[in-house]
């Protein structure tokens, strides 16, 4: 399957927003990996101020190895859900030589830490993208991930320049259940005029869809049970 | 109807609105705080009641109030937070209330850490308040499994008049998995002829108390509470078993919750890469618990030993001990303090009881 990450045309500082349980740390985590063979200074910020559990920053060793800065909490505070911004953070906005990916934390709640950031944001080679899961129940209709996506934009003060589709049923997930996601996104796309980014999903199942307009992203999965590592 | 990805701790609230929930009343505290936040959201919806209180100890109050009055009542913390609802939880099993608590454990003691635990089995099990009562325990493994038990768990309550605890750990509240809603069975219910909602005609209101000033009145009353339990253990025991039928396992593993799953990868690792076969032992009900059914697995030929594996420094293991009762030796693995035992860990300890020797 034929999938590089410069298809996606990223700018410097990718935002990745979404529902509650959307995936956006799936995919922050494989995207930061992807374009760790390809950028020189690739950073993941884990910005996730509303879940306690299944964050990027649990792949700390993981990402280390792939040469991939993590800008999250201080180690003291891994566990705590305190709703810190770490200052590293303004390495992002200051070091032009940097390619981000800003892994936010989920909903309305999670995105509204960005708004604080959002003039310096607004100063770079930017975007936010809103990632896609027709499998959870709040954005399992048009209707519905319409008002998650705008909720995301307006409490952050940005717009969402592209939708990343990644409908997925965890361990459960058939072609099927990605191609319905797709129809979905196609929807939402077309009611907003905001382009599908790509569409990402397990590299075994993403082999079997068939030939998309927009990119396919193959994806492994890293934020696993306890049971499954 | 089609799959859904729910997290935990949002599906255990859409359960309790679908199993008919009135009243929720909850304070926050991580990792259940989703719980509340659900129902804050949608019990107005439904024109139920949701009320965020001052406190732990007012939201078990709160339901303890609405039980008495006859509504279908909820509350949820995480331990720190349950700890403070004991006093509560006692007067509901005095006064003979259904009421359905969820507990989405963390590590303790104290304030502990917000990562997943197990160490609230002993509170959980042995009434945890004062007096002489038990609350009914179950303890899901997956999301599906919390949802259908958190359904259950108001059916049971009714039944009971006793509150039901449904002690899950934080990585239950906080994961997500594909849940299917199904559509139950209707179930049989004693009417709530008790509830203290006017006297419509009869001769006395109906008063709802624990207290029982005359002693060999309050006597009677426990041994009637304890009539219940004796009722529970004979009618509501539920476990799951792995690898233990037909396959003569060298080894049992007895866990529940996310222990359990992480026991069911150790049973597959230890056959590839020791040979050993394990068996999985799970008590879905915590109380009453499964004694005998765990004694009969590990009164079988060929079974070395039982291990009890939990989140905790050794808790469950008392239980197993008990059912077990001298038919095997029984060793504890565990991590505690919000760490999770790793598959390999227990793999690699199962595997050195089975070679000799391990273990306490």
């Amino acid at each position: 399957m034929d999938f590089s990450v410069r298809d996606l045309s990223l700018p410097r500082i990718s935002i990745i927003v979404g529902h509650t349980g959307s995936g956006k740390t799936e995919f922050a985590v494989n995207l930061a990996l992807a374009l760790a063979e390809h950028c020189p200074r690739p950073v993941l910020a884990d910005l996730d101020v509303v879940n306690p559990y299944y964050r990027s920053r649990e792949r700390r060793d993981l990402l280390k190895e792939k040469g991939i800065e993590l800008i999250a909490s201080s180690q003291a505070c891994l566990d705590a859900d305190l709703p810190s911004m770490p200052a590293q953070l303004n390495a992002v906005f200051d070091d032009p030589s940097l390619t981000a990916i800003l892994d936010i934390g989920g909903s309305v709640q999670g995105a509204r830490v960005l708004a604080r950031y959002r003039p310096r944001i607004l100063a770079q080679s930017q975007g936010v993208y809103f990632v896609l899961n027709g499998c959870r129940p709040a954005t399992s209709t048009l209707e519905g991930a319409l008002i998650s996506m705008e909720g995301i934009s307006q409490i952050m003060g940005l717009p969402v320049v592209g939708i990343i589709n990644n409908s997925h049923l965890g361990c459960e997930t058939t072609v099927e259940t990605i191609l319905d996601g797709i129809a979905l996104a196609e929807a939402l796309s077309l009611e907003t005029g905001v382009p599908i980014l790509c569409h990402s999903a397990e590299a075994h199942l993403a082999c079997q869809l068939p030939p998309q307009s927009s990119p396919v992203f193959p994806m492994t999965r890293y934020m696993k049970h306890p049971w499954e590592l | 109807m089609a799959k859904e990805l729910w997290k935990g701790n949002e599906a255990i609230a859409e359960a309790a609105i679908r199993a008919g929930c009135d009243c929720f009343f909850g304070y926050p505290i991580t990792p259940q705080n989703e719980i509340p936040e659900y129902m804050s959201l949608h019990m107005p919806q439904h024109g139920k009641v949701f009320v965020q209180a001052e406190s732990e100890v007012a939201a078990i109050n709160m339901v303890y109030g609405a039980a008495a009055a006859g509504k279908r009542a909820m509350t949820s913390s995480s331990s720190p937070g349950i700890s403070l609802k004991q006093e509560g939880i006692s007067y509901i099993a005095g006064a003979e209330l259904p009421a359905v608590i969820i507990n989405m454990s963390r590590g303790g003691p104290g304030l502990g850490t917000i990562q997943a635990s197990q160490a609230d089995y002993f509170q959980s099990t042995r009434g945890g308040g004062n007096g002489d009562y038990r609350t009914m325990v179950l303890a899901p493994q997956s999301i599906q499994e919390a949802v259908d038990l958190v359904q259950d768990a108001f059916d049971l309550a009714d039944k009971y008049r006793n509150p039901v605890l449904i002690l899950a750990d934080g990585m239950i509240g906080q994961m997500m998995e594909p849940i299917e809603w199904k559509q139950r069975p209707s179930v049989e219910l004693p009417p709530k002829d008790w509830a203290a909602t006017g006297r419509h005609g009869r001769e006395k209101n109906n008063f709802v108390t624990s207290l029982r000033i005359d002693a060999p009145d309050c006597e009677l009353h426990n041994v009637h509470i304890q009539s219940k339990y004796d009722r529970m253990a004979e009618e509501e025991l539920r476990y799951e078993t792995i690898g233990c039928d037909g396959q003569e396992p060298e080894i049992i593993l007895a866990s529940y919750g996310t222990t359990a799953r992480i026991c069911w990868s150790a049973i597959n690792r230890l056959e590839r890469k020791y040979g050993i076969k394990a068996g999985l032992f799970r008590p879905i009900t915590l109380f009453p618990f499964p004694y005998d059914q765990l004694h009969q697995i590990a009164s079988r030929p060929g079974v070395k030993a039982v291990i009890s594996v939990e989140m905790s420094q050794g808790q469950m293991v008392d239980d197993v001990k008990l059912a077990v009762n001298g038919a095997a030796p029984v060793h504890f693995f565990g991590r505690a303090g919000g760490s999770i035992p790793t598959v390999d860990e227990v793999a690699d300890f199962a595997a050195s009881v089975v070679k000799g020797g391990a273990g306490k």
